[in-house]
């Protein structure tokens, strides 16, 4: 049985007979609060506000290798409202709920009262009058989760936004850049270049990670066909736009490939997926062209042999698998703070999500 | 039984088809402007004290939606007039894209019976283009002139083909009808929901670019030349369009323009926050857009400005910005915007403020004349349309202070300045604020 000790808002995570050290403990983390309820978008987060997150996914993390649960979400009904289709996200926000010991309850959009035309106010409301505690939501329309957000009371999180955000994956890919740069105890991804590869004017994780990366200091290059990456992203801070692969490869530290989202165009944006493939798509040859011992990450899913081919995608270099584990420890730090963020704000004691008198 | 004879006192005099702008009294015999009253219609005169009051004509909106028949969830004609009186305006044209489109005699007819019946205001109905508003057959645009319509407009959907254009342009001119146009290339907005620029990309929302607009202005202004017909641009909001349309002046092309007030004041960073309320269709573009609007208003380039007066239920606009209809109601808010825009506008780098006949000119001579209405006149004679308004009084439109039906307002919680205070159609007292007899 795991001990969960509050102490100074962090909790640390003890198991019997052995205790995890706190490598996170800065003088910066220590000293931030974490005050939302919400998580809907990286833009609203200070660089301290992340890094809060990282110090209480650093604690979590041990804890994913061990069969039993934690309690912090114990009695909180947690509720997965996905209204477009997902399988890494939705699973891994309910691994992460259920090991922070919450009733997690999953709604598919073609099993929601929203095929029957009941708005989305209507569905959220109902699923807060079930008892829900928390609401995690992907929608297809940008705005959703704030939408979503000025309507309840329990915290929302934003499980992805149409090509508005798409906050946990923006974090647990900071996270995994992070572990893999960091050698110190001040662990930094400032100054690294970070190159992101693909349909860029649809992606959500693409602009979560555009803000996420320059809050940490990392340089971001967007790269890929003109109709997929406008100049317009040059008016984001610390980013530059590249249709040169070789010029965006060269030297990076890590490279984000994105998939090519064919439900997201409404019109043709590239000729057919074999040219991209010719031109963009990432090969041995191509990795070459990074910086020695460059990472290569995706969100996934993967479209193996398009955007990248299968041989790079299973190599030494990919972090794909990491991403996905720590996506685990991120959400649950996400969840964990969110909640106790919430419960402060309504005067709740920790481990009960139920209102008290 | 005509109304009480009207001594209206010591107000500023604006009427800018005479060029008057002078302390002085107005006077209303048996519902028109008289220059004096008779000594015994003096006595029984009614005395409205317009003190610190500007007092101009009844103002014309030539783009407003009232919702009757077919949506009067929304708004009905009864209260969009209501709204339209408490705003200043006399004149409506009433747009014809309601869910029943007025595409044929019968509901034109209607529209002018339940005007007849329930509105403050004077409501001059808009005809369709196209059956349905859907671009493929003609609607019966002769017979909608002959029941009363005094122009035709498809909305955004119909006219995208310009052989049909071409052709509708050429059959209106025959009737001396007006042919207005959304200009929008529908095919460069396909789920587009805001402008296209940098707030578009931040957002991740799908975005109308200036070009869809600007390249159906050029369209036009070439069929207008083509055909020497008169044609109407609506709702212009890219700067591009107000160079096009500059040029086509100077080249003595047949063609006005109208911005919507909400253009003037508001950009596409009030979208930040995915407020529904500010998703509009022309969508709210950039600075330097709003500037050339102006700029435009000021050389005469654009003719009017409009309220664009689209009601929305709460029910409809409360749900994902993607999913919510376009429009903001703008009756009662069009022109204090627009004062707050142009007339308070300190900044000298676009030219400072506009001169307070200017603004009125833009809501009174010019867009009646567009259509060759009487109205927007303080001419002897003329029907006593006459709106009394304060240019600087403060005030904060609020979510259930509205006359309209909807309160789907871009301005909740915004302070204005510049108000009206009493409403005059026909020589009837439509609207007023507080007592000034």
């Amino acid at each position: 049985m795991f001990r969960v000790c509050l102490r100074g808002g962090i909790i640390s995570v003890c198991l019997p007979g052995k205790r995890f050290p706190y490598p996170y403990m800065t003088d910066d983390t220590e000293t931030t609060e974490w005050n939302r309820k919400d998580l809907v978008a990286i833009e609203a987060l200070s660089s301290s506000e992340i890094e809060r997150i990282f110090a209480q996914a650093d604690v979590f993390k041990p804890s994913l290798d061990s069969r039993e649960k934690l309690m912090s979400l114990r009695g909180h009904t947690v509720v997965n409202l996905f209204l477009e289709p997902s399988t890494r996200t939705r699973t891994a926000f309910e691994v992460s709920a259920k090991r922070l010991g919450a009733d997690v309850i999953s709604i598919a959009e073609n099993a929601s009262s929203l095929v029957k035309g009941e708005s989305l106010r209507d569905t959220a409301l109902n699923v807060r009058a079930l008892g829900a505690d928390m609401i995690i939501m992907r929608h297809s329309s940008a705005g959703a989760a704030s939408y979503l957000a000025r309507v309840l009371d329990i915290p929302v999180i934003n499980a992805g936004d149409g090509a508005h955000s798409h906050p946990t994956q923006a974090l647990l890919d900071a996270y995994t850049l992070r572990e893999h740069f960091g050698t110190g105890p001040r662990r930094s991804i400032a100054g690294r270049k970070v190159t992101i590869l693909g349909d860029i004017l649809f992606s959500r994780v693409a602009r979560s990670n555009i803000h996420c990366l320059a809050k940490l200091g990392a340089s971001v290059t967007l790269a890929g066909p003109t109709t997929l990456v406008p100049m317009t992203f040059t008016t984001y801070p610390s980013v530059r736009v590249v249709h040169d692969l070789r010029e965006a490869l060269d030297g990076a530290d890590a490279v984000m490939l994105l998939r090519i989202q064919h439900e997201r165009q409404t019109t043709t944006h590239f000729p057919s997926l074999g040219e991209y493939t010719s031109m963009f798509g990432l090969n041995r040859e191509r990795a070459g062209w990074l910086k020695q011992g460059a990472i290569i990450m995706h969100p996934g899913p993967i479209n193996r042999g398009v955007e990248v081919e299968s041989e790079i995608a299973d190599g030494p270099h990919s972090v794909v698998l990491e991403q996905v584990r720590n996506g685990i420890a991120v959400r649950m730090a996400v969840l964990h703070l969110c909640a106790a963020a919430w419960r402060e704000q309504r005067h709740l004691t920790a481990g009960t999500g139920k209102t008290a008198p | 039984m005509n109304p009480s004879p009207l001594w209206i006192k010591n107000g500023r005099v604006i009427d800018p088809e005479s060029g008057r702008d002078a302390p002085g009294d107005v006077f209303v015999l048996d519902g028109v402007l008289a220059d004096c009253l008779p000594p015994r219609a003096k006595r029984e005169a009614v005395v409205i004290d317009a003190a610190d009051l500007v007092v101009a004509p009844g103002f014309v909106d030539l783009h407003a939606r009232l919702g009757e028949p077919g949506n009067t969830a929304c708004e009905t004609i009864a209260s969009g007039s209501r709204a339209a009186a408490a705003g200043g305006f006399t004149s409506l044209v009433a747009m014809p894209n309601n869910a029943i489109p007025a595409d044929n005699v019968g509901v034109v007819q209607l529209v002018k019976e339940i005007a007849a019946k329930t509105s403050l205001v004077r409501v001059f109905p808009a005809g369709a283009v196209t059956i349905g508003h859907k671009g493929e057959k003609l609607a019966p645009i002769g017979s909608l002139k002959k029941a009363g319509v005094v122009a035709v407009t498809d909305g955004s959907d119909g006219l995208q083909n310009n052989e049909m254009k071409r052709r509708t342009l050429e059959y209106a001119s025959m009737f001396d009808l007006v042919v207005f146009d959304h200009c929008q290339d529908t095919s460069m907005t396909h789920g587009a929901v805001m402008h296209e620029g940098v707030w578009s990309v931040r957002l991740g929302l799908r975005g109308f670019p200036s070009a869809a607009e600007e390249i159906v202005v050029a369209n036009d202004l070439l069929l207008a030349r083509l055909t020497g017909a008169r044609l109407h641009l609506q709702h212009i909001s890219a700067a591009g369009s107000v160079a096009f349309i500059r040029h086509a002046k100077a080249h003595g092309v047949p063609i006005t323009a109208e911005v919507a007030a909400d253009h003037l004041l508001l950009t596409d960073e009030a979208l930040r926050d995915y407020d529904t309320n500010f998703k509009l269709a022309a969508p709210l573009r950039e600075e330097t857009d709003r500037r050339a609007l102006a700029e435009g208003l000021r050389d005469g380039t654009i003719d009017a400005i409009v309220s664009d007066h689209s009601p929305v239920t709460p029910t409809e606009k409360d749900r994902e910005f993607d999913l919510a209809p376009f429009g903001a109601i703008a009756l009662e808010t069009a022109f204090p915007v627009a004062l707050e825009a142009l007339y308070h506008n300190r900044d000298a780098a676009t030219g400072g403020a506009f001169p307070l006949s200017l603004v009125v000119d833009k809501f009174t001579r010019s867009p009646a004349r567009v259509l060759g209405l009487d109205a927007g006149s303080l001419a002897i004679g003329k029907p006593a349309d006459i709106t009394l308004f304060s240019p600087d009084e403060c005030w904060t439109p609020t979510a259930d202070g509205f006359q309209s039906r909807s309160s789907n307002s871009a301005h909740i919680g915004r302070p204005l300045r510049g108000r009206t205070h009493m409403t005059i159609v026909g020589g009837k007292i439509v609207f007023s604020a507080k007592p000034r007899v």
